[in-house]
């Protein structure tokens, strides 16, 4: 009954207007999440970030669409992965890509780096949670940028923080702790990619929502993002 | 060319009895005093070049931008008042964005030089608008390849090969007339406009200038951006040279 009336400050709200106003304000807004996808895994390394998550979109319990990408690259210093919501994350990507456009545009040499997207991010997806219309989303953030590494995540109440190692999902309860225990400073990049792919392993076992197609990238020290495609059959 | 329009020229809504608008007139004036913008359209690119003239010796080299980009693929120089230009330059800004929010693809240039010009025209009809006090050029690279417009303050829009506003115009025209705009690349396209630019400022009346151009070629990724500053200076230097040359003679 609170839901209904918050969006409808203007209206009077009897009794017998209430349930038909409601079903209207309800329609405006994300009730749960349709195709998602599951686990993202991030960990900082020597030389930046390497970042990990399946190419599976859900349709609840059944593995509808298994070419998703769910990490991309976000201007020319950062990374996001996303899991939930998959149209909701396509609309981040809308706004991100917007966000990033009117930066360039200044054409001053200077440019958003990780930190300022994720920050952006977490007011996008705190104020659309105060509105009781969330963006169904668990986002991982990472970048380097002037040498400096970061990686965040944010997700659709607000929660925000960084770490040298992050996941979303079931990567909270699986893959990070076999993450406390094997990572540390000056990983170099195969040994970030052995440690991910364990992870994503022990995600393929246990979580059954993942595929067996992953997507990995990484990001450098001032160099632009990159990406490398695996395709990892189950062991 | 300067004639009183006594009576017929107290607002944009009316008609001098010989069929002209002055109040349009006495805005592309306000062009017409500003310094020289310059845009060509060469093989694989537009280059757009700024005389911008300098008002105090305390003003930092970089700032005041005449040139802007308005979408990733293309670039609008201003002449004329400064802030009505910003005003259009904000209101392209906008309909590229809603055009692509829309169609999905970057507007094509023609599309967006339509909807400035008419935007530009817009304010030309109401007795509480006043007209833009400034002329923009437009370059662009789409699907069709590179392209330039000009919009003028009455609100026309024409397609170019090379274009000029503000003093120096006349002289600018000139000069682009000489160049063989379809066998050069950007890269030459870059000097040529430095030379024009140099060429057609006046030492006499305006001390000091500062060169702002910006490109959209293949070499910059079909990219909307500042000239890069290696060929920047060396497109200042071989003007200077020119330069030179000339009152050498």
């Amino acid at each position: 009954m609170l839901l209904g009336i918050l969006g409808m400050n203007s209206l009077d709200c009897t009794p017998a207007t209430n349930s038909l106003i409601r079903s209207e304000a309800d329609s405006q807004r994300t009730l749960y999440p349709y195709v998602t996808g599951t686990s993202v895994v991030g960990i900082k390394y020597k030389d930046g970030i390497l970042l990990a998550a399946d190419m599976g979109g859900s349709y609840g319990s059944t593995l509808r669409y298994k070419s998703v990408e769910r990490l991309k690259p976000v201007g020319k210093h950062s990374l996001i992965g996303a899991s939930g919501e998959i149209s909701d994350f396509q609309e981040i990507m809308r706004y991100l890509d917007d966000l990033i456009l009117s930066d360039n545009m200044w054409d001053d040499g200077n440019s958003l780096g990780p930190k300022e997207v994720h920050n952006y991010l977490t007011r996008v997806m705190y104020n659309r949670r105060n509105k009781f219309n969330p963006l169904w989303n668990s986002l991982v953030l990472g970048g380097v940028k002037n040498g400096q590494k970061y990686l965040g995540t944010v997700n659709m109440i607000g929660v925000h923080y960084e770490d040298n190692h992050v996941a979303t999902g079931f990567g909270n309860h699986l893959a990070l702790p076999l993450l406390r225990d094997e990572w540390h400073e000056n990983l170099t990049f195969e040994e970030g990619v052995i440690l991910l792919e364990k992870c994503m392993r022990v995600l393929l076992y246990r979580d059954r929502s993942a595929v067996n197609k992953l997507q990995v990238l990484f990001s450098l020290c001032g160099i632009h993002t990159s990406r490398l495609l695996g395709n990892c059959c189950t062991v | 060319m300067s004639s009183i329009g006594t009576g017929y020229d107290l607002s944009v809504t009316t008609f001098s009895p010989d069929g002209r608008v002055f109040q349009i007139e006495y805005a592309a004036k306000a062009v017409d005093n500003s310094g020289t913008v310059v845009g060509i359209k060469c093989k694989d690119g537009i280059v757009l070049g700024v005389e911008k003239l300098i008002t105090s010796k305390m003003m930092l080299p970089g700032s005041n931008r005449r040139i802007h980009a308005v979408h990733r693929h293309s670039g609008m120089a201003v002449a004329g008042l400064a802030a009505d230009g910003r005003q259009i330059v904000a209101r392209a800004k906008s309909e590229a964005t809603n055009y692509e929010s829309v169609y999905g693809e970057p507007i094509p240039v023609k599309e967006l030089a339509e909807r400035v010009a008419s935007y530009v025209h817009l304010c030309t009809l109401y007795w509480w608008l006043r007209p833009f006090g400034s002329g923009v050029i437009l370059g662009g690279y789409d699907r069709d390849g590179p392209q330039l417009y000009m919009v003028e303050p009455s609100g026309v829009s024409y397609r170019y090969f090379g274009a000029a506003i503000g003093k120096g115009r006349q002289a600018a025209k000139t000069e682009i007339e000489k160049l063989k705009l379809s066998e050069m690349t950007c890269r030459q396209g870059v000097i040529e406009v430095a030379k024009i630019i140099y060429g057609v400022h006046d030492e006499a009346k305006d001390k000091a200038f500062e060169l702002e151009m910006s490109w959209v070629c293949d070499e910059s990724n079909r990219q909307h951006q500042k000239v890069p500053d290696d060929i920047l200076e060396e497109a200042k230097a071989a003007a200077k040279a020119a330069l030179e040359e000339m009152d050498a003679d």
